[in-house]
């Protein structure tokens, strides 16, 4: 096909500056957070060593657990909405002209609005007083009121989510379905294929790839969700929707409990990673059988 | 009609139902927003807009977010472009666990590097600029744009390299006179995301940052004063953070689609 990579070892010097920044932007903090979650201090800048103390504080606490808890819940929801709609959503775009582009247009508008102002959206929205959603909906006649209620203060920001991440999916599958080229149709047209056989068969071995991302990353965005669940419901009422960042930005910067929300961070960290990794492995391994396409 | 076409039509507009809620109330006296209801505003104002575009301390704020997001776009792709054409072009050593090395550093949760990068950039006096806010970015965009731009490279095949070299054109030349513009739409994939990215971001910019470079997005939280939230302002002051990112989604509309695909963003 094409030439093969070639043996080059200086192009260790391309890579050199992106290495630099990002070990400047990664490792340091990193090694920050790391010193804090192994010392404890009394101020003045006196620190001593604790070992794993924080560590096992974090988890012996019930506030890790609750916390981490309520994340998976959220994430997982979140990723059995998306990823299903977006995907058919994809499936039901118009392929070019100036359709599709405004389509893409329109879908694209969630992604770019800064994170505390969708924030403001929804809580400007679904407000009992003032929103449209809110007063729309108990004129109907349903009681609601995201701030004092708990699993409505939940629905509100999976709708969030939803409205704002579902077209990163769309997106991403329809640039998988344009890679189907046209001759795939014509031939399962002529076999008189049905529609789910077309989807089946046709597509969606198109779309692993695609699907794949997007899966991982809305996995990675909606596990490290802060600003927008933080300035709709500020992670209430009670504690209700104190996802794992908006409870580590409290512990850090809120009571300044450094070495406890140093040893969260790690753990914290610890799990994406895990978690991205497993799915990778799981995922790729998928990729290395007999591929039946040419 | 059949399911499958109503449906892009109905999240269309469960996409535009909230937006323009908020539109319409930014044209809102904050006295209409309390007391009335309505679809459209009774008693059109522009004065939400006027306190905003007349008061340096409210529009300062957005000229400081362009400034470090476009900072960061430049900073980004352009250390990120030699980086991906290595990856995409050389084995050397370390080349695979480095590649996943960058993109776990996508994976960290920012509340995680929120403290540790205030006390890194207060200790190298950077506190408050611009340049701040922009190198702590790079975190998640100079993976990213590798990861986009090694995409885009790899689709160029490698015979164009070797051709180009037997020719006589030196590497520096190569790259700028043949490469660059063949991967062009790939550059501006890129900078789109990064500036999408960097321009969402909240919480980094917000403690990075105190008073001369303070991004929109941390002023909009000064509209809850002690007679309540003006909600008018704060409604105009979204809408116009909506108006960058529509500029941007216009000029790259047709390269959505192919830049999602190569990019794998």
């Amino acid at each position: 096909m094409s030439v093969a990579k070639r043996n080059y070892p200086k192009a260790w010097l391309l890579v050199l500056p992106v290495v630099l920044m990002v070990a400047f932007n990664a490792v340091i903090p990193l090694m920050t957070v790391v010193n804090y979650s192994v010392q404890d201090t009394f101020g003045n800048n006196q620190f001593f060593w604790v070992g794993l103390e924080w560590f096992e504080e974090v988890l012996r606490s019930g506030r890790f657990g609750d916390a981490l808890g309520r994340q998976l819940l959220f994430t997982t929801l979140v990723l059995l909405i998306e990823i299903p709609l977006g995907l058919m959503i994809a499936l039901g775009l118009p392929k070019s002209g100036w359709r599709a582009s405004s389509y893409m247009m329109l879908l694209a508008l969630p992604l770019l609005i800064p994170w505390n102002v969708v924030g403001t959206i929804w809580q400007i929205f679904g407000r009992v007083d003032i929103g449209l959603a809110g007063s729309a909906i108990n004129a109907v006649g349903i009681d609601y009121n995201y701030t004092q209620d708990a699993l409505d203060a939940w629905i509100t920001v999976i709708a969030m989510d939803v409205w704002h991440w579902t077209s990163l999916v769309a997106l991403l599958c329809y640039s998988g379905l344009k890679s189907v080229p046209e001759v795939y149709y014509q031939a399962a047209a002529i076999d008189g294929a049905s529609r789910w056989a077309i989807f089946r068969y046709v597509q969606l071995p198109r779309l692993r790839q695609v699907l794949i991302i997007a899966f991982l990353l809305r996995f990675m965005d909606s596990f490290m969700i802060y600003t927008e669940p933080f300035v709709v419901t500020g992670g209430g009422p009670g504690n209700a929707t104190t996802f794992l960042s908006i409870d580590l930005v409290k512990l850090a910067l809120g009571q300044f409990d450094l070495g406890q929300a140093a040893a969260m961070s790690l753990i914290y960290f610890l799990i994406v990673l895990l978690v991205c990794w497993l799915f990778y492995t799981i995922m790729s391994v998928g990729d290395s059988q007999p591929d039946t396409r040419q | 009609m059949k399911f499958r076409k109503i449906l892009p039509r109905a999240h269309v507009i469960f996409i535009l139902l909230p937006v323009y809620w908020l539109v319409n109330m930014s044209f809102k006296s904050n006295q209409e927003i309390l007391s009335t209801l309505s679809l459209w505003p009774q008693d059109f104002t522009l004065e939400n807009y006027a306190t905003i575009l007349t008061d340096p301390s409210w529009y300062s704020g957005y000229i400081n977010s362009l400034i470090y997001v476009l900072l960061n776009t430049v900073i980004s792709v352009s250390i990120a472009l030699p980086a991906a054409y290595a990856f995409s072009r050389y084995r050397f050593l370390g080349d695979k666990h480095l590649f996943f090395w960058l993109l776990s550093n996508r994976m960290a949760p920012p509340a995680v590097f929120a403290l540790p990068f205030f006390q890194l950039y207060s200790s190298i006096g950077l506190f408050d600029t611009h340049l701040a806010v922009a190198l702590a970015h790079t975190l998640f965009n100079v993976p990213l744009a590798v990861w986009i731009l090694e995409g885009f490279m790899s689709s160029v095949p490698r015979e164009i390299d070797e051709t180009a070299q037997i020719d006589g054109y030196s590497f520096p030349r190569f790259f700028t006179k043949i490469f660059a513009p063949m991967i062009a739409s790939g550059i501006g994939v890129t900078a789109f995301f990064c500036f999408m990215f960097s321009w969402v971001e909240l919480l980094l910019a917000r403690t990075l940052t105190s008073v001369s470079a303070k991004p929109i997005s941390a002023i909009m939280t000064r509209t809850v004063s002690a007679s309540g939230l003006d909600w008018g302002v704060l409604a105009a002051a979204g809408t116009l953070t909506i108006i960058p990112g529509m500029l941007v989604i216009y000029f790259v509309r047709n390269h959505i689609a192919r830049g999602f695909a190569m990019g794998r963003v």
